[in-house]
């Protein structure tokens, strides 16, 4: 404890000037503390797999599945199934893959489930850190470049076969609506209309919610449409968990609004969840689009 | 040729030259109330703060010079965000961060040729008041652990005469705020400032919230909470306080400073 806590130089590095950064700032000062894809010099570290087997490391190891998000009338909803898998076997079940990330925007992460659930840690701090240093938040196309960055960090990662893709979603103060952003290995942000999916059941879910968005739904429905949509998911995609009704585990509901972010409670999901399980126990396919709808729909 | 100067007379010339610099600026209280810590700073800046937050259950209140405490907290919501991402986020501690704010202040005077004009505050709200620490820490690094209220600035032994008198273990936040502003308005000599909400930069280390406790009293907030200190000042103990005179004029000054004081009480 005290001024040799991890030495002088980083005692000297706190009072230098410079970044509002976290990351920036560990790794100029103590580029050990960041995982290692994070940083140039530790890229191609420990975790670096042979040659010509790229992926065997990453096959082996949790992974995390499905993630939706959707926009609806006043904010955005994020949710994410409770399954981690590694290989055919379930590694976790009841593991949580979303996340507030800061007061107005939660984010969601599919692929290898350590290195997501560090880069969240990061990307949760590195969104306070500037907060406290700049006495202002970031703007939500600011948190979105940043988080990014980060992904784009781990590139060299993710070719070792150590994938790991967020979504990251949030209200935006300044249009006073939902938006949503998604990434590949490379980093992005790629604005998303409406909604998005991502991780192994993303095809399935992504149908879903193709079939059951329509534009300004109400917050329940909108929480309905990711509870289908994960439903699907679950349905043809063995890494995907659906509402576990024995074990009481459900999905992990996000909603951020202008009230900022809120995240259901288990018996608040799970009364969505069983209303679900319950309407597919007479028809297993879930609800079904009109052939010729009246209305116009999203998507 | 530089004369000779004994180590005792530099330590003694800088440790003056510190004391002038931070006598310069405003005096600032923090105390315990209730339901958390207050903090309560003369500040016609809203932009240039002088109490911040440093972690979830700490923060931080600084008198001296605007750039070396501004400093100081950067540096130090860089140390606890990097303990807090290497353990996790209760093992930041107050005491950890008063340990280090000493060692490096403590360096600066020593090895430095203009020591910082600062004088600093950690408190850390705890689950019960029994956990709350408040630690003051001044310009050569030298730590004091306080309990209930703490005062900072140039005539920071003239405002804590006031809070003590003022003070009372389990205060409501009105009535720690009406102390606050007794003791700080009770400061100099004849400029008594009148002090209104513009004027006042007012933070709070919230006990019952989860995560970020920190929160700032602004606006309209602010001024209703203004009002209800000033028109009720402790149920006459503040009238005590003058009466009792521990910090001559300056007391009574302070008595002076809240508006209606004598008409509150007296029905």
């Amino acid at each position: 404890m005290g001024a040799d806590y991890l030495g002088g130089q980083f005692t000297a590095a706190c009072l230098s000037t410079g970044t509002s950064s976290f990351a920036d700032f560990l790794a100029a000062s103590a580029p050990g503390l960041l995982p290692g894809g994070w940083s140039a010099t530790a890229a191609g570290g420990p975790l670096a797999a042979a040659p010509g087997e790229p992926g065997q490391l990453g096959q082996d190891l949790p992974h995390g599945t499905t993630i939706v998000a959707v926009d609806f009338d006043g904010g955005v909803i994020m949710a994410g199934d409770r399954r981690s898998t590694a290989g055919s076997m379930i590694a976790q079940r009841d593991i949580e893959k979303v996340f507030r990330s800061d007061d107005f925007s939660c984010v969601g992460v599919a692929g290898t489930a350590g290195i997501g659930l560090e880069l969240v840690r990061l990307f949760q701090l590195e969104l306070e850190h500037y907060e406290k240093l700049e006495g202002r938040t970031l703007s939500l196309d600011g948190k979105a470049n940043r988080l990014a960055a980060f992904v784009r960090g781990n590139l060299g990662g993710a070719l070792q076969g150590l994938v790991v893709v967020p979504l990251f979603a949030g209200f935006d103060e300044e249009t006073a609506r939902g938006r949503i952003f998604s990434y590949d290995v490379a980093g992005g942000p790629y604005e998303e209309r409406r909604y998005h999916a991502i991780g192994s059941g993303s095809v399935f879910a992504r149908g879903s919610l193709k079939k059951l968005y329509t534009e300004q739904m109400p917050v329940g429905d909108a929480i309905t449409v990711c509870m289908q949509a994960l439903y699907d998911a679950a349905d043809d995609d063995s890494a995907t968990g659906g509402p576990d009704l024995t074990r009481r585990i459900y999905p992990v509901v996000a909603v951020v609004t202008a009230d900022g972010f809120q995240r259901l409670t288990d018996d608040e999901a799970g009364e969505y969840a069983q209303a679900i399980v319950g309407e597919r126990m007479t028809s297993p396919g879930g609800p079904t689009a009109p052939l010729r709808p009246a209305n116009k729909r999203g998507g | 040729m530089p004369f000779y100067v004994s180590p005792e007379q530099q330590m003694k010339d800088k440790a003056d030259y510190a004391r002038k610099g931070i006598a310069r600026g405003r005096n600032s209280v923090v105390l315990q109330y209730d339901e958390g810590i207050l903090f309560v700073a003369p500040n016609p800046s809203s932009a240039l703060h002088k109490v911040s937050e440093i972690y979830d259950r700490i923060a931080f209140a600084a008198v001296g010079r605007y750039n070396e405490y501004e400093n100081l907290r950067v540096a130090g919501v860089r140390f606890a965000d990097t303990r807090g991402y290497q353990y996790a986020r209760e093992d930041v501690t107050a005491r950890g961060l008063a340990n280090w704010y000493a060692q490096v202040l403590g360096s600066i005077f020593t090895e430095s040729n203009k020591p910082y004009e600062v004088e600093i505050v950690v408190a850390e709200v705890g689950e019960t008041p029994d956990g709350d620490q408040m630690y003051r820490i001044t310009f050569d690094g030298s730590v004091a652990d306080e309990h209930g209220f703490v005062a900072m600035g140039g005539q920071a032994e003239q405002v804590a005469g006031v809070l003590k008198e003022r003070y009372a273990p389990g205060m409501s936040m009105d009535s720690a705020l009406g102390a606050a502003i007794a003791a700080l308005s009770g400061q100099g000599n004849g400029d008594r400032a009148e002090i209104n909400a513009s004027q006042l930069e007012v933070a709070v280390l919230v006990r019952g919230r989860t995560h970020r406790t920190f929160r700032r009293i602004t606006g309209a907030r602010l001024e209703e909470l203004l009002a209800k200190a000033t028109r009720t000042p402790a149920g006459g103990k503040g009238k005590d306080a003058a009466d009792g005179g521990t910090a001559d004029g300056a007391a009574a000054d302070g008595s002076a400073g809240e508006p209606p004081p004598g008409d509150a009480t007296a029905p």
